[in-house]
């Protein structure tokens, strides 16, 4: 029997960003997950605060990657998906009840794919892209837009004289941070990362993280990773799943030196998976 | 001192003679194919050309190109045999102080077939349109928005049928919708929709096809930004697929411009003395017959009788009809060729 630790919710200093709503950022209870009819998340319960990031680690196939895309509602488009049982709430909102627009929810809570997929247009349009399509692009302040992403995403340097130059004639690396910059500029409450550094050589890698951890600071992230390395380094909380359940989730800290359930330290220690 | 022994020589064992049989029977079907084409290309060439070039300036037989069909009066004058058209051989009698001189005729060999050219053209352009229109939103219907069922497998059967329907069945699809229960009559209009449901299978199949090759990953990113699905098919994935569509759609094109079936009863006439842009009203334009190239070619080969000058009017018109099919065919490339550079993914 195991209570998962929940850390205390304390919100940094403000940025410039609107404040954000108090209370934890997800709530998720009881939640069951269904493709057809395989089981893929059984009785899924947890909170993940606001302001930190959280980090979800597991073997292939235990339904991490499932939980997260269930955040913003992407599995939608899987044509035999469907919940089963359970609630999952973004700031006390169940995002399966009825009256919910996954358009609306999308705008809030983004999301970075593993295989980066910037669109076959210029750098520019690539950020603005979530701008125009929500009908937010005033003309006035898209370069300051554009430059404001691009620098979190510490793109910046490397593009600003080839802002017209297409987005898929970047390196690897730069068009993760290319769809990462996309996805900051709607300004999202929530950043879902599935697994952004899997397809990217360690230099690449280790911008990303300490992309990461500038974000932070403004937005609430949850990532999905495969290295343990990078889940200790950059997360706040961490949880573990196995075969679609929820094992262990615990600050970082000490789920990595001191796990109370014997599965998660066989898979730190590399036991299996 | 011998040659150093080769490990990696050719060694004629049977399998290898095979191979090679096989590739030498494979490039012969291959080069059968090419004589067949190259012979019928050759021969319109040839004998079309005849009729369409002149030897001396300005190189082209423009009476051929620009104007109407009309009869050929062949006759013997001081000796001499003489040929001319309906409007010159009156001028000629006038000018002769003659009422009428014995004359063989032979119909439609005179003249030109500037009414095909432009009744082609005109069907092609229509027909196109709303085939394109009509294909790309089933396209995007069934690629993009429909639920997988046995309502959707029904629609893929039915496209699928309508592809081996032969296309006189489609006229008489045409002629009994468009020109009678709609009461077009024989019209621009209905030779427009007859054409454009002949050629729907090959569009809605070819866009499909271009629909899924733009990558699931655009789509699932903008949808992660907050569009709707027909902001991310409009922005993200139509673009990408247009260069795809259009380059289905050539074929297309030559397809409908060569099929005399559906517009035999639907949009053809033999004859008319007015072009399609000389109408009292605008609505006019669209409920006229039109002549059209292929429908001239059945005309002057089957309706009337044979002779040498007729041949002459069949080869030409085969001519000019190849060469129309070719130029509208290579605007298309153009376009696409275009559209590619803008949208290079």
């Amino acid at each position: 029997m195991d209570q998962p630790t929940q850390t205390s919710d304390r919100t940094d200093t403000p940025e410039a960003a609107a404040p954000r709503p108090a209370g934890p950022a997800i709530e998720i209870r009881d939640f069951d997950f269904y493709y057809g009819s395989f089981k893929a998340l059984h009785d899924i319960t947890m909170t993940i605060p606001s302001g930190k990031v959280t980090a979800f680690i597991g073997p292939s196939g235990c339904g991490k990657s499932t939980l997260l895309r269930c955040l913003n509602r992407m599995n939608d488009l899987v044509p035999e998906a469907r919940i089963g049982k359970g609630s999952m709430e973004i700031h006390g909102t169940d995002i399966y009840g009825a009256n919910i627009d996954p358009i609306e929810l999308r705008k809030k809570v983004g999301m970075v794919f593993q295989k980066s997929n910037p669109f076959p247009k210029s750098i520019y349009e690539n950020v603005i892209y979530g701008l125009r399509i929500q009908g937010r692009a005033k003309r006035s302040h898209l370069d300051e837009v554009v430059e404001r992403s691009l620098r979190q995403a510490a793109l910046w340097d490397e593009v600003k004289d080839r802002l017209h130059t297409s987005g898929v004639s970047l390196s690897g690396g730069q068009q993760q941070r290319l769809c990462i910059a996309r996805a900051i500029a709607v300004e999202p409450e929530i950043l879902l990362m599935d697994e952004p550094c899997s397809a990217l050589d360690p230099i690449a890698t280790s911008k990303v993280e300490e992309l990461i951890f500038e974000l932070k600071k403004q937005y609430t992230i949850v990532i999905v990773t495969h290295n343990m390395q990078q889940a200790g380094r950059c997360s706040d909380l961490t949880g573990f799943f196995y075969l679609g359940r929820l094992i262990e989730l615990d600050q970082t800290t000490r789920i990595f030196t001191n796990p109370s359930q014997k599965q998660t330290e066989d898979y730190i220690t590399g036991r299996f998976g | 001192m011998h040659a150093p022994h080769n490990p990696f020589g050719y060694k004629r064992t049977g399998k290898r003679s095979v191979e090679g049989i096989t590739f030498w029977m494979i490039r012969l079907g291959t080069y059968l194919i090419l004589a067949a084409a190259t012979f019928i290309f050759l021969q319109i060439g040839i004998k079309g050309s005849q009729t369409v070039f002149r030897a001396e300036f300005p190189f082209i037989n423009t009476e051929f190109l620009l104007e109407s069909p009309s009869t050929l009066y062949v006759f013997e004058w001081e000796g001499q045999k003489m040929e001319m058209g309906d409007d010159a051989f009156r001028k000629f009698k006038a000018a002769k102080g003659v009422d009428s001189i014995p004359a063989a005729t032979y119909a439609h060999s005179a003249g030109g077939i500037f009414p095909c050219i432009v009744g082609t053209v005109l069907l092609v352009i229509g027909s196109m349109t709303i085939a394109l229109i009509l294909g790309v939103c089933s396209a995007i219907y069934l690629n993009e928005y429909a639920r997988e069922g046995w309502g959707i497998r029904l629609i893929r059967l039915a496209i699928m049928n309508l592809a081996g329907v032969p296309s006189i069945v489609f006229g008489l699809f045409g002629y009994g919708l468009f020109v009678v229960f709609f009461g077009w009559n024989v019209s621009l209009l209905a030779g427009w929709f007859t054409l454009a449901f002949m050629v729907l299978p090959v569009v809605i199949t070819a866009s499909e096809e271009a629909l899924k090759a733009v990558p699931q990953g655009l789509r699932e990113a903008s949808l992660a930004l907050g569009a709707t699905r027909w902001q991310t098919i409009r922005t993200n994935v139509l673009p990408y697929a247009l260069p795809g569509i259009l380059t289905s759609s050539i074929l297309s094109i030559a397809r409908v411009a060569g099929e005399t079936a559906p517009i035999m009863f639907t949009a053809a006439y033999m004859i008319g003395d007015r072009l399609p842009w000389q109408v009292d009203k605008l609505t006019d334009f669209f409920f006229q017959p039109v002549m059209a190239l292929p429908y001239h070619i059945y005309v002057v080969s089957s309706k009337i009788p044979q002779n040498e000058y007729t041949e002459r009017v069949q080869y030409g018109t085969a001519f000019v009809f190849l060469a129309v099919v070719m130029l509208i065919a290579l605007a298309s490339i153009l376009l696409r060729m275009r559209l590619r550079r803008n949208l290079q993914w």
